[in-house]
């Protein structure tokens, strides 16, 4: 991704940008983040498409938010990300720059975020052939049999918050598992305190989760927790409409209007 | 028969003293008998109170070893379990574990001045090595204490401040924040390390025991060291996050050290050794 | 002491496992669900994995578990009856399929639960538990044992360890314990008498990558460096490399309750977490990923060293293959082995 490395040799000599968030060579032919400072070391960044981790995550961490003006390799999935902090007030145009991936690999730098907004705009969320079957399949299920299937898939979970802390959304500085007046949820890992914490997170995620797999693929217990918020993803869009542009706009979930449907209030 | 290091002892609340806003003072005697004649502490040394149902919480038990068949502990409602604690009343059952962690080594200050320094919630982990020191009089020179709260309301130990007042081997020194005084407050007004310069206690032979916030600690060390103490001859007690209280859950480790094990006595030489995490 | 050698030959090993189940032994394997594997309870040979370099999740959990009770309490109007965990109810527990690695690192748990007090939970279950240990023919990028001590044919730990004995698929068995030779007493026409066998040439090779007496030494003095936070800049903060790991043993403490009874139990809990160490008043010593990264090295490779005399590592390498965002701890450990003070 030679113009990839060439921008970011570029915006961190001219000092507009303090660090440049991308993907290097990791271990077990796996990617991994890396944080550019130094002008030579942006010839480490790489872009293929084992580069599926969400990068928006680290831009909410504040030691990398410290070092002042970043800028971010973002693919579509990244990018939604972005937006949607945007929209949550966790990141501007003052100290981001969108390095955006087309699906062809190429390099596509924006002004700003709401020219990433109108871009992304253009590609719908699709979920996968193989997610579809699987969700499929549990829709197809009695509330018992998938009662079991959750219960089952969950119990094996210790609680160790990798989904949580990988996902970009989850950046509030005070989970609301860290709450003890009331425990909301149980902090020791069993079965029904696991399932208490999954479903949480995923209602919490509701309209705001973009689908890009973070969660489930840091589960170093390989739990396909991404079904929930698969799931609920496709609610959001048939119950309220899907994503809409929300830099200048409406947001599916946090905005009102008289006429929405309250049929599943029962 | 190895025991189970994390039973509680059943405590009976036996009293409770309200000594300032959120802060409150319990008597607890032991529900067994076998257990209370078999308990010795130290000065210093701190338990694990529990409200079974919410949790633990770490104190120093407030009271001195000599005075046998209770213990007591002070504590400001904080959170989970110290509120779950302040909603307990006079005769029901906690739990206590302890006594954990190193103590005061009143031997070694045998025949030398003490000089205490505490600001606020701090003096309950003090109270239980003044007392100890009082109730062995003879064995220590002068005895100083410099303690001060944010207002009058806020200071604890409002009736043994009195006592300690009237005792003539005892010079005590109370201050409030600028701004706290009531309009019949005959003691000092300043901030506890202006006052501790001020009074200008002598350091020859003399031990300092401080205990305070983190900002009034910050500012009295120094007050400390211009007054010519030595940092072996300065002593604190330390707070950290605990859960176990006797180093296996890991909590409390700043760097080499436990403060469950190591402390939470410490003098101010082997504070500077620790890195700033805690 | 001469180490008690034998033979198993390779259909004989399915035989082992049934007569273990019949002594009513609980048996701990390991056993893969979504791709990822763990030792759990298992009646069936033919669901245990046997062709892994590394499980998942480590053996810790049967001495060790993720929740466990301490005690039991209920209340009533005036008084309180609380009861300690009855360790009685420990089962007898064999764990197979244990990496040599893993069976080191329950000298690491042993050293943290007795120091000093003893915890009589932990060593209740590690004195009912028999590990079968099978020594490693394989190993990947992530192994580093001969780095800290280990190797892979390391027989500390292990009651029984099985080597196999290349193409024939026959095991080599060395009995170590008293506890290995009580489950050869139970089935002795398994074990079959054997010569001298080398099982060096079947072992995996796996190379020193650092010495961990310069760590430490580097260690005290690397304290207040600007690396940790380079180092640790990927870190976002999970708990996976303490769970997965054999010789994390820092735990939290909970109350549950329902109406008037309920329990208080331990559960595991991790120090990169930012509310590890977070004070009630807010303050929280470790407050940003760097100091919490540094805390973990410098617990198992300078703390643990000097105040338990075991370093808090045996090189199994679950952490790097675990971390959702590949921070891996052997590239670290070696960076700081490299610099210069």
């Amino acid at each position: 991704m030679d113009e990839l490395r060439k921008r970011a040799k570029e915006l961190l000599e001219s000092k507009t940008i303090s660090v440049v968030i991308g993907y290097e060579e990791g271990t077990y032919n796996r990617t991994r983040a890396l944080f550019v400072e130094k002008p030579e070391e942006a010839s480490k960044l790489i872009f293929d498409s084992r580069c599926v981790l969400n990068l928006a995550t680290y831009i909410t961490k504040q030691e990398v938010k410290a070092k002042g003006k970043m800028a971010i390799a973002a693919t579509i999935p990244v990018m939604r990300s972005i937006i949607q902090l945007a929209y949550e007030f966790q990141v501007s145009d003052k100290n981001l720059l969108v390095l955006g991936i087309t699906p062809e690999s190429n390099l596509m730098e924006f002004k700003d975020l709401l020219e990433v907004e109108t871009y992304i705009h253009k590609f719908e969320i699709e979920i996968n052939a193989s997610y579809r079957e699987k969700l499929d399949k549990l829709a197809g299920m009695t509330q018992t049999e998938r009662w079991k299937f959750w219960i089952d898939e969950l119990s094996p979970c210790f609680k160790c918050y990798a989904c949580r802390a990988a996902c970009p959304m989850c950046y509030c500085h005070r989970c609301t598992v860290d709450f003890n007046q009331p425990q909301w949820i149980p902090v020791p890992s069993h079965e029904l305190g696991n399932l208490e914490w999954h479903i949480m997170r995923a209602v919490h995620l509701m309209g705001r989760c973009i689908d890009c797999d973070g969660c489930a693929n840091a589960c170093p217990l390989g739990i396909p927790i991404n079904l929930l918020n698969k799931r609920l993803l496709e609610d959001a869009k048939r119950h309220f409409g899907g994503y809409q542009p929300v830099l200048k706009g409406d947001h599916l979930m946090s905005t009102f209007k008289p006429d929405d449907k309250e049929n599943f209030i029962r | 028969m190895m025991e189970n290091i994390y039973m509680p002892y059943l405590m009976r609340i036996e009293k409770v003293t309200y000594e300032a806003p959120g802060v409150k003072t319990f008597m607890l005697k032991f529900v067994n008998n076998d257990d209370q004649n078999n308990f010795n502490f130290k000065a210093g040394q701190f338990g694990e109170y529990s409200v079974y149902g919410v949790g633990e919480s770490t104190f120093c038990i407030a009271s001195s070893p000599t005075r046998k068949g209770y213990i007591e502990c002070t504590f400001r409602q904080t959170g989970k379990v110290t509120n779950a604690l302040a909603g307990c009343e006079e005769g029901s059952i906690v739990g206590f574990r302890g006594p954990y962690g190193n103590v005061f080594p009143l031997d070694e200050w045998k025949g030398k001045n003490l000089l205490f320094i505490a600001g606020g919630i701090a003096l309950p982990p003090m109270r239980c090595v003044i007392w100890n020191a009082l109730d062995l009089r003879d064995n220590f020179k002068d005895v100083t204490i410099i303690y001060g709260a944010r207002t009058v309301k806020d200071l604890v130990y409002k009736h043994e401040l009195q006592d300690w007042e009237k005792r003539r081997d005892v010079k005590l020194i109370t201050t409030v924040d600028p701004g706290g005084e009531s309009p019949d407050w005959k003691g000092e007004i300043g901030f506890v390390p202006t006052i501790v310069e001020k009074v200008a206690p002598s350091s020859k032979n003399t031990i300092a025991i401080v205990c305070g916030p983190p900002v009034m600690i910050k500012y009295t060390f120094p007050v400390l060291a211009k007054l010519g103490f030595a940092d072996n001859d300065i002593y604190t007690t330390l707070e950290n996050r605990m859960k176990c209280g006797f180093g296996k859950c890991g909590r409390c480790n700043v760097g080499k050290v436990y403060v469950c094990k190591d402390g939470p006595v410490f003098t101010l030489a082997q504070l500077k050794e620790l890195p700033d995490e805690y | 002491m001469t180490i008690d050698k034998r033979i198993v030959r390779k259909e004989a090993l399915e035989k082992l496992f049934e007569i273990l189940k019949q002594n009513n032994r609980t048996i701990f394997a390991p056993v893969s669900k979504n791709g990822k594997t763990s030792f759990k309870i298992t009646e069936s040979y033919s669901s245990i994995e046997k062709d892994f370099i590394q499980t998942t999740q480590s053996s810790k959990e049967s001495v060790f578990p993720r929740t466990e009770k301490i005690l039991d309490f209920t209340k009533s109007k005036n008084s309180l009856d609380a009861k300690p965990f009855d360790i009685l109810q420990v089962p007898e527990v064999i764990l197979w399929g244990v990496r040599p690695c893993d069976a080191m690192g329950m000298g690491e748990l042993s050293a943290i639960f007795n120091w000093d007090s003893k915890d009589e939970i932990y060593n209740s279950r590690l004195s009912k538990t028999t590990i079968i240990g099978f020594s490693c023919f394989k190993a990947d990028e992530s192994c580093f044992c001969t780095s800290v001590g280990g190797n892979p044919g390391n027989i500390e730990g292990s009651d029984i360890l099985f080597t196999r004995l290349g193409e024939s698929g026959d095991w080599l068995a060395e009995i170590i314990t008293e506890k290995g030779v009580a489950i050869v007493a139970i089935a002795q026409d398994i074990f079959q008498k054997t010569e001298n066998q080398d099982k060096n040439k079947y072992l995996a090779e796996v190379p020193v990558k650092f010495d961990r007496e310069t760590i430490r030494k580097k260690l005290d003095a690397f304290f207040e460096s600007e690396e940790w936070v380079e180092q640790s800049l990927k870190c976002i903060g999970c708990g996976a490399c303490a769970y997965v790991c054999p010789t994390c043993a820092c735990f939290d403490i909970q109350d549950e309750i329902h109406g008037k009874s309920g329990s208080r139990v331990r559960c595991w809990d991790s120090c990169g977490i930012s509310q590890f160490t977070l004070h009630t008043s807010g303050h929280n010593p470790r407050a940003v990923q760097s100091q919490r990264w540094r805390q973990r090295i410098m617990h198992k490779f300078s703390y643990m060293p000097e105040r338990l005399s075991v370093y808090g590592c045996t090189g199994c390498g679950r952490c790097s293959r675990a971390c959702p965002v590949d921070m891996n701890i052997l590239e670290h450990l070696i960076s700081i082995q490299e610099v210069t003070l």
